[in-house]
């Protein structure tokens, strides 16, 4: 004991014959604006007020919420950046840092910071460099980027030559959706699951969209992620900079043409002929694709944390007698399957748990949910959107890639009934990396208990979808909030005819005017003349 | 056996390089290469010795099979159905062991050996699969496979690299600057794909042999702790005193049974050799 404290008494006594010299040292200190003491200061308490929930008080990425989060919070102890300008496994620039403030990490929980203020964000990008002895003495540099010799038809083939001679597709797929033979095996530094991007969802890509970004990705690598360098592949001349742009220009040329705006209202095109069966049949072209964004159900427990499937793609068509809804979903997994075992029991160790069994024995099904309210609502009453209450249910078209589709009532999450009588009917295929169902019910009919839809009527809709392969099953899945449906009605023939009534109307208004003219003038000369 | 084969094949298993395994090619020339690798500024008149055996006691856990098939390129130079390296056990002699001194040449510092320690991908596997380098040592990473590799280096006390290798005959090179015992090496293109490296702050390593041997030379005289680590069975330590030109005797034995430290992944720094290299 007397060992512990006598250093603390002798500095005790040194302290008060030190002060001025120590006051002018930290003077001194304090003086350089960049990195600085003040600088550090003031970015731990911005840090502790809005960061470290995440990442935790000592940067390690492991604060109280990290464990709800998939992939987990940045570790800055140990400093893996993902995007940077600097070569692969070295620190980013402060400018790195500050990109990801300002814009987020897409495709994660880390969001933009536009509530931080500029000098806000630049002392705590100098807090944040304390947690990690690499930055001691770094002086990290970007890298030199080759220019962009452009996109085109030409640099796209190019690009799509060079995708495949890389391999590229191994973990991204060959039409690019994340679901490459190695996907299941992916795991990050801490060895827990991740996806390969799916290039048509370019929105979600951690550093940006842009063909520039694509670049830089590949030449820096993601580190801590699977996502390798490709700047020593350039350096041997196993690639050249320009067909590593040619990459980055195709892998780009793989976002929906259409910008997935999120949809309030699905339109059922009215078709004359038979409605499609088929996910691939051409008459889907004539109906518009509406974007629906899910999210994970964390409402109720077990909750959905990293839920695998985030939007889907709507259409719809109708011919007066049935509707057909067309969804189609990523899933780079066709469940159930069994080399993704591993996988699903990665992800239900990895997330918080509420307590729930979620690694069962046997690999599971995808699974997917069409909801309705029971009965068409009077007014903007809707259902509870988790599939209904006890006194308000509704009606859900489910399906499921091993049991088919079933019209079922719902009163509760979990509290899923099946409906007889019902003339619900699916078709459904999975294609590298994603799903493609087709559901088609008689408008009018459908079991008992069931909606009964009609036409010109706006009805609320909302959907549901599960991933077997990530431990997705009952509460533990995908939800959109409640939009709307509207089925076409037919062209009225009032249509072609009120025109020509109109125009009627109006030459015959006219001529009674001018007759009406005619006849004051006449009157008028008669009057004259007598 | 004679002590002068095993010094041999000990010496074959730490300088190994592409020439383990069914699939191995071509490991001559990179081993006359790596045969220059001199001991460094002790006295050869009392540099010392010390070697030893690491055993196996108990029944040794069946091979590993690993699926190759999502790889014909690879599951195609294999004669025999590949399986894991990990806990290879034959007649009792357990191989891939990383034995290194830990603890005993104080600040003593060595000059780092100009010769490159080869890592080498053929047939979706490492050879070797453990190996030692020495701070600022040059590692040159060869891909022997016409296929897509990367190499995903998790170190914590130097900066990972994670670099693809997408052609046959491609070599990179990369060092490290700070000790680390051990930085897991993976390929994410083929999960099964797994290698250590071992780096030390000086040039007293070895990786045990298919016979479980191994030889650490050129050692001052004096007094060590040497330790040995196994990826799966643990570490374990012990202390050994070599007098001028001596050879003194470490073996080690690990029972199926018994516990052993958990591997120290991250820790212990054993002595830091900064400024060499880009790490």
């Amino acid at each position: 004991m007397n060992a512990h404290r006598s250093p603390a008494s002798s500095a005790r006594v040194l302290v008060p014959a030190l002060a001025p010299f120590v006051a002018a040292l930290a003077l001194a200190v304090a003086a350089p604006a960049v990195g600085s003491a003040q600088d550090v200061d003031n970015g731990r308490v911005v840090y502790e007020r809005w960061c470290a929930e995440c990442h935790g008080v000592d940067g390690a990425g492991d604060g109280p919420a990290a464990e709800y989060m998939l992939p987990r919070p940045r570790d800055f102890v140990q400093a893996r950046y993902q995007v940077r300008t600097t070569p692969n496994g070295e620190l980013p620039t402060d400018a790195d840092m500050m990109r990801i403030l300002e814009v987020g990490m897409p495709g994660t929980t880390m969001p933009a910071w536009p509530n931080l203020g500029e000098q806000q964000r630049r002392d705590v990008i100098a807090y944040i460099k304390t947690f990690s002895r690499f930055f001691e003495n770094a002086d990290p540099q970007p890298m030199d980027f080759a220019p962009d010799p452009g996109g085109g038809d030409e640099a796209l083939e190019s690009g799509r030559a060079a995708y495949e001679a890389l391999e590229c597709w191994k973990c991204h797929g060959d039409s690019g959706r994340g679901s490459g033979q190695s996907t299941p095996t992916l795991e990050d530094w801490r060895e827990l699951p991740i996806r390969a991007a799916d290039f048509t969802e370019p929105w979600k890509f951690n550093g940006g969209g842009t063909a520039e970004m694509i670049y830089r990705r590949m030449m820096t690598g993601l580190d801590g992620t699977p996502m390798p360098a490709y700047s020593d592949a350039v350096a041997s001349g196993v690639v050249s900079p320009e067909q590593l742009w040619h990459v980055a220009h195709y892998v780009a040329s793989l976002a929906p043409t259409l910008e997935p705006r999120t949809a309030d209202l699905i339109s059922a095109v009215r078709v004359e002929g038979e409605l499609p069966a088929a996910p691939d049949a051409e008459a889907w072209n004539e109906a518009r694709p509406a974007f629906v964004p899910l999210a994970g159900q964390i409402i109720e427990t077990p909750r959905a944390l990293a839920p695998t499937v985030d939007g889907m793609w709507v259409r719809a068509l109708h011919d007066g007698q049935r509707l057909a809804l067309r969804l189609e979903w990523g899933d780079p997994s066709n469940s159930p399957d069994s080399t993704w075992n591993e996988w699903q029991a990665k992800i239900a160790g990895a997330l918080h748990a509420d307590g729930a069994d979620l690694s069962p024995d046997a690999p599971m099904s995808d699974g997917m949910a069409v909801q309705f309210p029971a009965e068409l609502p009077d007014g903007s009453r809707r259902p509870y959107f988790l599939m209904g209450s006890s006194n308000d249910p509704v009606t859900l078209w489910t399906w499921d890639s091993q049991d088919g589709v079933a019209e079922a009532q719902g009163r509760g999450l979990g509290e899923i009934s099946p409906l007889d009588g019902g003339d619900l009917d699916g078709e459904s295929r999975w294609n590298d990396g994603h799903w493609e169902v087709v559901l088609t019910r008689s408008i009018a009919g459908g079991a008992e208990g069931a909606i009964t839809l009609a036409e010109g009527v706006v009805t609320p809709i909302a959907f549901f979808a599960w991933d077997g392969s990530s431990a997705e099953t009952a509460a533990r899945g995908s939800v959109s909030s409640w939009i709307y449906i509207h089925l076409e009605e037919p062209a009225s023939p009032n249509v072609v005819i009120a025109p020509i009534l109109a125009i009627a109307f109006s030459a015959g208004l006219l001529l009674v005017f001018v007759r009406s003219a005619q006849r004051r003038q006449r009157q008028g000369l008669a009057r004259a003349e007598a | 056996m004679s002590n002068r084969k095993s010094t041999w094949l000990a010496l074959v298993a730490m300088l190994a390089i592409g020439c383990g395994g069914d699939a191995g090619d071509d490991g001559a020339d990179a081993t006359d290469e790596q045969q220059a690798d001199a001991a460094p500024v002790v006295d050869p008149a009392v540099a010392a010795t010390i070697s030893g055996t690491v055993t196996f006691t108990g029944t040794a856990p069946e091979p590993t099979p690993i699926d190759m098939s999502e790889e014909p390129v690879c599951a195609d130079k294999h004669s025999e159905p590949p399986t894991s390296p990990s806990v290879k056990v034959s007649d009792g002699n357990l191989a891939n062991v990383f034995v290194f001194v830990s603890e005993g040449l104080g600040d003593m510092s060595f000059p780092t050996s100009s010769d490159a320690v080869v890592l080498d991908q053929n047939g979706c596997l490492y050879h070797p699969h453990v190996l030692g380098i020495q701070t600022g040592q040059e590692l040159t990473i060869r891909n022997s496979d016409d296929v897509l590799h990367n190499i995903n280096t998790r170190s914590t006390d130097n900066r990972p690299f994670n670099i693809s290798q997408p052609q046959a005959g491609m070599e990179s090179t990369r060092s490290f600057n700070t000790a680390e015992v051990m930085i897991p090496v993976g390929c994410d293109v083929h999960g099964w794909m797994s290698a250590f490296i071992g780096v030390t702050g000086h040039p007293y390593h070895a990786v045990t042999a298919d016979d479980g041997s191994f030889t650490i030379e050129g050692l001052p005289p004096g007094e060590y702790v040497i330790e040995a680590w196994h990826e799966t069975l643990g570490a374990q330590t012990m202390s050994v005193t070599v007098g001028e030109a001596e050879t003194g005797a470490a073996d080690f034995t690990y029972d199926e049974n018994a516990a052993y430290d958990p591997v120290p992944m991250t820790e212990p720094l054993i002595v830091s050799h900064d400024g060499h290299g880009a790490g």
